[in-house]
């Protein structure tokens, strides 16, 4: 370990992707930084140093609003994948014994990804309309008589369809630690006469937080940082920081959407801190 | 050397005797051939050869960034015209920051009023242009007739002449010096579907009606939305404007708080920010009452869906856009963008334009590129006797059709506003977040 041609041989090894690191991440987050505290006005950008994109970004109320907004969406759409995730890992993990039927089933949840994800979005919106198939069908049954007007552009839609397009981001990494789960320390536990959920509670979830977590980090990223969802199902009717951001760039004011970007990656770099708290992914993998 | 070449131009010219439109035809017959170098003596056949070799690199809009037009241009021509599409903001950017990327700008006149000030296009000689007088007097004086008013917000003649060659300060009235040549323009204004709202609507303020809850939308483009949001405040009574299209910071924010109140009744089914949006909304039934662009009316009812472009009494909300010459631009390749913009204004492109239901800086010109069936359905309101063609050849109207709004003075001169860039552009923009984000 100590011995200077080891560690040379070492840092040999980790440049290429140190590299790969500064050259497409660092440098383009450090010129962000950089230009979040420049000046624009119609058509420029001019370089200087001011704090005003700041100052308005954190003062304004339509800033909270649109964070309040934000964490809303993550909030209801990491509820649920993480409950259909799991439920969907726990099916595949302990009820299907044989290990081909679980790579069937496996790929069977990865086959709407064969498709591109605005694809599988914009199909929800013909579905989910005032003719839509599904209001169509509700009043051909007689179980309504007036369309739901609240299943499209709305907060709903844009819920169901972060739901859609990143549940498979949470089966995947959960399903990933229950496999990884001793098979006897479950029969040990009903040997010695534990429920199926205190076996759930005690012994499951716990070992399963790395894959909830990383999971968890993953939707929740994409989602604090969605545009496109959002516009598209709420009919361009709510915001997200994301949605902010994307209009600033096409109005040209790259310093404004600069500092939202710095203080939106803050704002998930906490996030995933308090989240890596909670579990120590590390110990655990 | 750019003197010389220009009284050789001069020189070559043809006089008033020959028509534009015959002198063009004949120099697509004798392609390739020196022009007219029979007729006229001494001309040095080495410029004819030069013109061709001559690129021009127009960039702009969509809507007037068409192909066709580049093919034309180098049939009739013989030089090279490279269009490059992009969005409005993109055009203003690049107009102003990179002065050398381009030779002809086609950008719209409200982007003109900010652009032009940043000197990297330059005034053109009006002396130099053939067709100045042909020029609809909505682009000179801002009055379609003696007796129209002139339209609030960037109307295109306030910015479009400057004191002199140099100058960047425009105008008050028509000078020698043009800013920008017009080659596009319209009148907005709201899109409906009277089969399901099935009464006549005739007034902006059916846009917040309670009876069209949850069944209307106005489009996200804070600069354009603002304008109709403006035109519904003022046709409900409820705010008058000094300038529609330069707001002062609390008629912005009257406006904006009527927006938001409508919004949180639940007015809008949604907001739309691209063209295709526009029309699924308004073709799946789940919008009746929306701002609308004309192509999308055209292309509800492609699809065999009512859809009216409702004149409303208040008026028409107008957008414009023209091209101008770049800076830099010197000698021949000044000369060929003269040539290119005199071919603008001869018929052919107008005559295109106002067929896909746009309107023509000249329109007289565009009339001898036209059936008379053609010329009586969009410019005159008159009822279609057979088939109305777009210019790629599919029908766009069955015969018998009149055009929503009626003729060319009917709905030019009508305009209640142009669009335009508001000195509180900054404070608008943030309040148009608010409407969108409340």
């Amino acid at each position: 370990m100590s011995a200077p041609n080891s560690k040379r041989g070492s840092y040999f090894l980790i440049t290429p992707m140190a590299l790969i690191f500064a050259i497409f991440l660092v440098v383009p987050l450090l010129t962000i930084v950089v230009v979040s505290f420049w000046d624009y006005d119609e058509y420029r950008i001019l370089p200087d140093f001011i704090f005003e994109n700041y100052s308005y970004l954190l003062g304004s109320s339509v800033t909270w609003q649109i964070y309040l907004n934000t964490f809303k969406y993550a909030a209801l759409t990491w509820a649920f994948t993480l409950g259909i995730g799991f439920t969907v890992a726990y099916f595949l993990a302990f009820y299907v014994r044989s290990l081909t039927w679980q790579i069937i089933l496996f790929m069977v949840c990865t086959i709407p990804f064969w498709t591109s994800n605005i694809i599988r979005m914009i199909s929800w919106i013909p579905f989910l309309g005032r003719n839509g198939l599904l209001n169509q069908a509700l009043m051909g049954t007689g179980i309504i008589h007036e369309p739901l007007e609240f299943l499209l552009f709305s907060d709903f839609a844009v819920v169901l369809a972060d739901v859609h397009l990143y549940t498979l981001f949470m089966v995947v990494p959960i399903f990933n630690s229950m496999m990884r789960i001793d098979r006897s320390l479950i029969e040990a536990a009903r040997d010695n006469g534990a429920s199926g959920w205190a076996t759930l509670r005690h012994i499951i979830v716990p070992l399963s937080k790395p894959g909830i977590a990383i999971g968890s980090i993953f939707v929740i990223t994409v989602v604090m940082g969605d545009f496109i969802t959002v516009r598209l199902m709420s009919g361009g009717q709510s915001a997200s920081v994301g949605l902010q951001i994307s209009n600033e760039i096409g109005m040209l004011q790259y310093p404004a959407a600069a500092a939202s970007a710095v203080v939106l990656l803050i704002t998930v770099l906490l996030i995933v801190t308090a989240l890596l708290r909670l579990v120590d992914i590390r110990k655990e993998l | 050397m750019t003197t010389e070449k220009k009284s050789k131009l001069k020189s070559i010219l043809p006089g008033k005797d020959v028509t534009r439109r015959g002198f063009l035809k004949g120099a697509a017959a004798t392609a390739g051939v020196a022009i007219g170098s029979g007729a006229i003596t001494g001309f040095p056949t080495i410029w004819a050869q030069n013109i061709k070799n001559v690129t021009l690199r127009q960039f702009g809009t969509g809507v007037s960034n068409i192909n066709a037009v580049a093919d034309k241009v180098k049939e009739d021509l013989g030089f090279t015209l490279q269009m490059t599409a992009l969005d409005s903001d993109a055009v203003a950017q690049r107009a102003v920051t990179q002065p050398n990327s381009f030779d002809i700008a086609d950008i719209e006149y409200w982007i003109c009023k900010k652009v032009f000030p940043a000197g990297t296009l330059q005034p053109m000689d009006v002396a130099k242009i053939k067709n100045y007088d042909k020029i609809s007097p909505l682009f000179i004086t801002g009055k379609l007739t003696p007796d129209s008013k002139i339209a609030q917000g960037t109307a295109p003649h306030k910015v479009g002449f400057v004191d002199g060659p140099d100058s960047t300060d425009f105008a008050s009235a028509p000078t020698q010096w043009m800013t920008l040549i017009p080659t596009i323009y319209n009148a907005d204004t709201l899109g409906i579907r009277p089969d399901l709202i099935g009464r006549p609507i005739n007034s902006w303020a059916e846009l917040l009606n309670p009876e069209f809850k949850g069944k209307a939308s106005i489009l996200n483009i804070p600069a354009i939305g603002i304008m109709d949001a403006a035109m519904v405040s003022e046709a409900m009574g409820e705010i008058t404007y000094g300038d529609k299209g330069n707001m002062t910071q609390e008629e912005i924010n009257k406006t904006i708080a009527l927006m938001i109140e409508a919004k949180r009744a639940g007015q809008f089914r949604a907001f739309w920010k691209s063209f295709d949006e526009s029309v699924n909304l308004m073709a799946s039934g789940e919008v009746v009452i929306q701002s609308m662009w004309s192509p999308a009316i055209a292309a509800v009812r492609s699809k065999g869906i009512e859809c009216k472009y409702q004149p409303l009494k208040e008026g028409y909300r107008a957008w414009g856009g023209g091209i101008g010459l770049a800076k830099h631009l010197s000698g021949l390749e000044l000369e060929a963008a003269y040539e290119y913009i005199n071919w603008y204004l001869s018929g052919w492109v107008g005559a295109y334009l106002n067929r896909q239901g746009y309107y023509s800086a000249a329109p007289d010109t565009a009339k001898t590129f036209m059936s008379d069936d053609e010329w009586g359905y969009w410019m005159e309101g008159k009822e279609a006797k057979g088939d109305v063609m777009s210019p790629e050849g599919k029908v766009m109207e069955k015969a018998g059709a009149v055009r929503d709004g009626g003729s060319y003075e009917e709905r030019m001169g009508h305009v209640a506003c142009w669009n335009s860039v508001m000195d509180e552009n900054k404070h608008m923009v943030r309040k148009w977040n608010e409407f969108i984000a409340a």
